[in-house]
């Protein structure tokens, strides 16, 4: 069984994205959404973690987030994959249910 | 006749400061009536949802904190507690509410519905779900 | 695949019922089914029928209602939670001795047990909040 989690609040105003991380299972994906697409971006003190976690998990990033916060593409983490809203629906179909750390 | 789905209903916040505890409550409540396989899980500020002493005399906040006595006889028994939230947070189970239920395939002996659990354990928990609550 | 949708947040307040919306329609264009959309918390404020968002901004809750009537979604709003703040249909004000109501004709204000039963019935249970 697999989780795809969801994080929606930027990591530097709640712990939700390092909730998100502590409780996530190998193999499971983690969607940054809203304020969470932040995590996504190089250069910021919670790369390291991010990077960690791939490792392990995949890392996706909701593009119409990431564009309306004026986040370049090109300055996200290398590995993270931008998807659009019908790439988090897709998400959701081949991970077995969804955990929205809010 | 459908399967039965292990529900789980997440949660992560202090209690009063916000809504979310009491109205999530309310939903355990109302969800207890629909035979799911129901458990509670308390990560982060939403253990303080069980600290025990919980007084509104001061305040005109009511203090909801014995519904969660009340669980029990819901039949909402499983009550994950993560050891890791605690420790962060200088708590231990005995500054918990004792929360009890009576096993009915057990003579009905009083049992306690807290399970502390590590942050390994809950990731792997969370895994066994079907449904996960977030408020 | 079989969605139930939970929005724990109000209209403009917090970004969460857009990104449901977004959510929902991109399902539906895939052929999913949405089994319900249901408003708890300070979501039950999507549903009330007098908001004026300034003119150049989206209009979120004409946005639901929309795709709710294309799509024949089933718009449900906690009594609880509506009677908590301030979300009436004449029901309730007759119930309640209210003098006004202001809901939405979009939306149904009913009990918990619909969040529920949609979770047990639908595929997929997504929580949009904050």
């Amino acid at each position: 069984m697999s989780i795809l989690h969801t994080v929606n609040k930027s990591p530097f105003e709640k712990s939700s994205l390092n909730d998100c991380l502590s409780h996530s299972a190998d193999g499971s994906a983690i969607l940054l959404i809203e304020d969470g697409v932040y995590a996504a971006m190089q250069g910021t003190n919670v790369e390291a973690e991010i990077k960690n976690a791939m490792g392990s998990k995949k890392v996706y990033a909701l593009g119409p987030d990431v564009k309306l916060r004026g986040l370049s593409v090109d300055r996200i983490i290398d590995g993270i994959e931008v998807v659009d809203y019908a790439g988090f629906v897709d998400l959701t179909e081949s991970n077995d249910k969804v955990q929205a750390w809010l | 006749m459908s399967d039965i789905k292990k529900f789980m209903y997440v949660n992560r916040r202090a209690p009063y400061g916000t809504v979310y505890a009491l109205e999530s409550l309310e939903v355990v409540l109302i969800g207890a009536a629909f035979d799911q396989d129901v458990s509670l899980a308390f990560i982060g500020d939403g253990v303080f949802q069980l600290k025990a002493g919980q007084n509104g005399s001061d305040s005109d906040q009511k203090n909801f904190s014995p519904i969660y006595q009340a669980l029990g006889d819901y039949d909402v028994t499983k009550l994950y507690v993560e050891k890791e939230s605690l420790e962060e947070r200088g708590l231990t189970l005995e500054d918990l509410m004792p929360l009890t239920y009576e096993d009915e395939d057990d003579d009905y002996e009083e049992k306690d519905s807290i399970r502390v659990i590590s942050r390994a354990e809950m990731t792997d928990l969370l895994d066994q779900q079907d449904v996960l609550f977030n408020f | 695949m079989k969605y139930a949708i939970q929005i724990n947040e109000g209209p403009y307040q917090h970004q969460a019922t857009d990104t449901a919306y977004h959510f929902a329609k991109a399902a539906l264009e895939k052929g999913h089914e949405i089994s319900r959309v249901f408003l708890y918390h300070d979501g039950v404020n999507n549903s009330t029928r007098i908001t004026t968002p300034p003119q150049d901004d989206r209009h979120i809750v004409n946005r639901w209602a929309e795709l709710a009537e294309k799509h024949n979604l089933d718009m449900v709003v906690c009594v609880a939670a509506a009677q908590r703040r301030g979300i009436v249909d004449d029901g309730e004000a007759q119930r309640n001795g209210k003098d006004a109501t202001n809901i939405h004709p979009a939306f149904r204000i009913s009990g918990l047990g619909q969040l529920i039963e949609a979770a047990v019935e639908s595929d997929r249970l997504m929580v949009f909040g904050d």
